[in-house]
């Protein structure tokens, strides 16, 4: 049942050993990439969608599919481009961080494969300017794949024309939004643009893009080799696959582990974390998919599958399974707050209800927390979030809403509890 | 925006960096990025040449590096871009100083997954050191600024000081690492925790130990 280190995919997850090409070529990668390729456009994305491949980044949109709404025959004037998101940002994930340091060959020999696959000109592989280190060792990576002749002109004797650039951002979380980090890529503030169009129609340069995360792009030709029902073998129905988990917080030993979907999260934790800190007993809640998905409480998470449709039920989500873990001592006020700050810190400004919303409901989270507040603005915190809920461009105002209706669905007899022990302000109102 | 940076006064930074250009290095470098985009687009390369051009102000000044408005002008000019477009972008990025800052930019982690794991300690020995934040220390050494989601929850909490991470951090660590760096010295990079490696669990993987000593190739296995 348990998924065996064979199966893993990412097998110097944790930089053991070297990065360079030589060595990841003697763990497998860039094993006769010109035979996987050789089986044609259409082959590899009818493959890549029998995996049942979801995408990685948080959305989980079929990836198969996304390349397929890419066109078939690109115009010269027109080329078509992959854009793999490397802007690793959302709090509580760091699995591309570890992909890029430790197996950037697995990433870059994927893009080669989704770039021709996509039928695209070349990749834009856009790595948060945080990632300093991590940058550079890509872009020796690249360089070192270009000496070996495995991209360029006649890619890895292909007969395919295939570069791949890497691209530093300079810190803005939003532009891991796709229509962010095409304008980012322009050279602009990395503001998301209204869609339609979607970039598949006309991203960067104007040009026909997919925009792909790092984990969904490494892993596809180890797909390729292993073949579809191989991959599909892991995970439930509609979740299939091996996946990142990264578990922080309060947790005996957090670390960054490839597990099968659909793990339970109890398993996940007392097998790889060491289990809760202070016992099953002393966890309180989790945010299970990275800062911007609900928490959920220790009772109806601890045996929660890990995956897209097991944590939908329990209203949150999976997104890039970066499980937040809070045990009994938190402050749990405190952590949404800071979260709701982190989005005040992040909003691109471009709409108003996000740019105005997300520092009025970081303000009214910081009385929250002390119970400087009337009972009666805990409906109005959620009313707000409401408004700013899908009424903006891009899901930054989606994201920075949720964490705080998640807050208040689960713990509202804790902000009335601080509230009515901090007494003063309700008598004021009065 | 009461945080905003106070733009330096533009006299006296025109005085000092109106004769700003590219080092020969630099040059060459800036090529070679330019040469990454399509012709025409030229200003997709502004980010990069931004991030060049604060390293080269660094290097002149023995600091992190910042962007006075007269370097600005000159990236804004190489390529062929009104300085507006490029001033906005540096505005709007968080890794551009639009002020000086110290030798070392210490930059503390506070968001969710390091404050649960003690991000306020890391927090609290940089101010025993006498850091506030915002602010860079009487003696150029150190700035101190409180930024977002670093993307190493695994390893919280973190800070990142000028090019490095150091991981795994308490009140201890982080003294000691400020110590050494006051010093003249290098401390030990990544995480600080001596029974990690990078992000496995403390003490040893639970997954592919084989790894952990010869680079194994699992292909037999399949």
């Amino acid at each position: 049942m348990a998924l065996q280190d064979k199966d893993r995919i990412f097998t110097n997850l944790y930089g053991f050993q070297p990065w360079n090409l030589k060595s990841a070529q003697a763990r497998g990668d860039w094993d006769n990439t010109k035979d996987l390729m050789k089986r044609g456009q259409d082959a590899i994305i009818e493959e890549i969608k029998a995996s049942g491949l979801r995408g990685r980044g948080g959305a989980g949109f079929p990836t198969g599919l996304k390349w397929s709404f890419m066109p078939k025959e690109p115009r010269a004037d027109r080329p078509s481009f992959l854009v793999i998101n490397a802007d690793e940002s959302e709090p509580g994930s760091c699995k591309d961080r570890e992909i890029i340091r430790h197996d950037p060959h697995k990433l870059i020999e994927g893009a080669l494969i989704a770039g021709f696959a996509m039928r695209a000109r070349a990749a834009y592989i856009y790595i948060r300017g945080e990632f300093i280190r991590e940058a550079e060792t890509l872009f020796a990576a690249v360089q070192e794949a270009y000496d070996a002749g495995l991209l360029g002109k006649n890619a890895a004797k292909s007969g395919y024309d295939f570069d791949v650039f890497v691209h530093r951002g300079a810190g803005a979380y939003i532009c891991g939004e796709e229509t962010a980090m095409i304008e980012s890529l322009e050279g602009k503030k990395g503001q998301p643009r209204l869609k339609p169009p979607f970039p598949a129609g006309a991203g960067l340069y104007g040009c026909p893009t997919t925009v792909n995360n790092v984990e969904s792009i490494a892993v596809v030709p180890t797909i390729l080799r292993r073949g579809a029902p191989w991959f599909a073998s892991f995970g439930r129905e509609n979740n299939k696959g091996t996946k990142l988990f990264q578990i922080s917080g309060h947790v005996n030993k957090p670390c960054v582990v490839e597990e099968e979907m659909s793990i339970p999260f109890r398993d996940l934790i007392d097998k790889h974390c060491g289990g809760i800190r202070g016992g099953w007993d002393n966890l309180l809640a989790v945010i299970p998919g990275g800062s911007s998905v609900p928490l959920v409480p220790a009772a109806e998470i601890m045996d929660c599958p890990m995956d897209f449709d097991g944590l939908k039920a329990v209203g949150s989500g999976l997104g890039t399974a970066a499980a937040i873990v809070m045990d009994k001592s938190t402050d749990v006020v405190q952590a949404i707050s800071r979260i709701s700050y982190f989005y005040k810190h992040e909003s691109c400004g471009q709409c108003t209800p996000c740019r105005e919303g997300t520092g009025w409901m970081w303000r009214v989270m910081e009385r929250l927390r002390t119970g400087d507040a009337d009972i009666s603005e805990i409906d109005t915190l959620y009313d707000v979030t409401k408004q700013v809920e899908g009424h903006t461009i891009c899901a930054l105002g989606d994201a920075a809403a949720w964490p705080i209706q998640g807050l208040i669905k689960h713990f509202r007899p804790e902000l009335e509890r601080r509230i009515r022990e901090n007494g003063g302000a309700l008598e004021a109102a009065e | 925006m009461a945080d905003a940076p106070q733009i330096p006064d533009d006299a006296e930074t025109r005085a000092r960096w109106g004769a700003f250009a590219w080092t020969a290095e630099n040059a060459e470098k800036a090529k070679a990025i330019v040469a990454r985009y399509p012709a025409g687009r030229q200003r997709s390369a502004v980010m990069p040449l931004l991030d060049l051009a604060q390293r080269q102000v660094g290097a002149e000044t023995q600091t992190q590096g910042w962007l006075p408005v007269p370097v600005i002008e000159y990236v804004a000019a190489q390529l062929d871009m009104p300085f507006i477009r490029a001033y906005e972008v540096a505005t709007f990025y968080t890794m551009y100083n639009l002020v000086p800052v110290g030798r070392y930019h210490v930059q503390v982690c506070g968001t969710t997954p390091c404050l649960l794991r003690g991000s306020d300690d890391v927090m609290a020995a940089c101010k025993n050191r006498g850091m506030t934040k915002g602010k860079t220390t009487p003696d150029g050494l150190f700035t101190l600024t409180e930024v977002e989601c670093m993307g190493t929850c695994t390893n919280a909490p973190m800070v990142q000081i000028n090019d490095d991470n150091y991981e795994d951090l308490d009140y201890d660590s982080m003294t000691r690492i400020l110590e050494e760096l006051a010093a003249g010295k290098q401390p030990k990079t990544g995480t600080q925790n001596p029974q990690r490696h990078t992000s496995e669990p403390e003490g040893g993987p639970t997954t592919l130990v084989a790894m952990v000593d010869a680079n194994h190739d699992y292909r037999k296995e399949w």
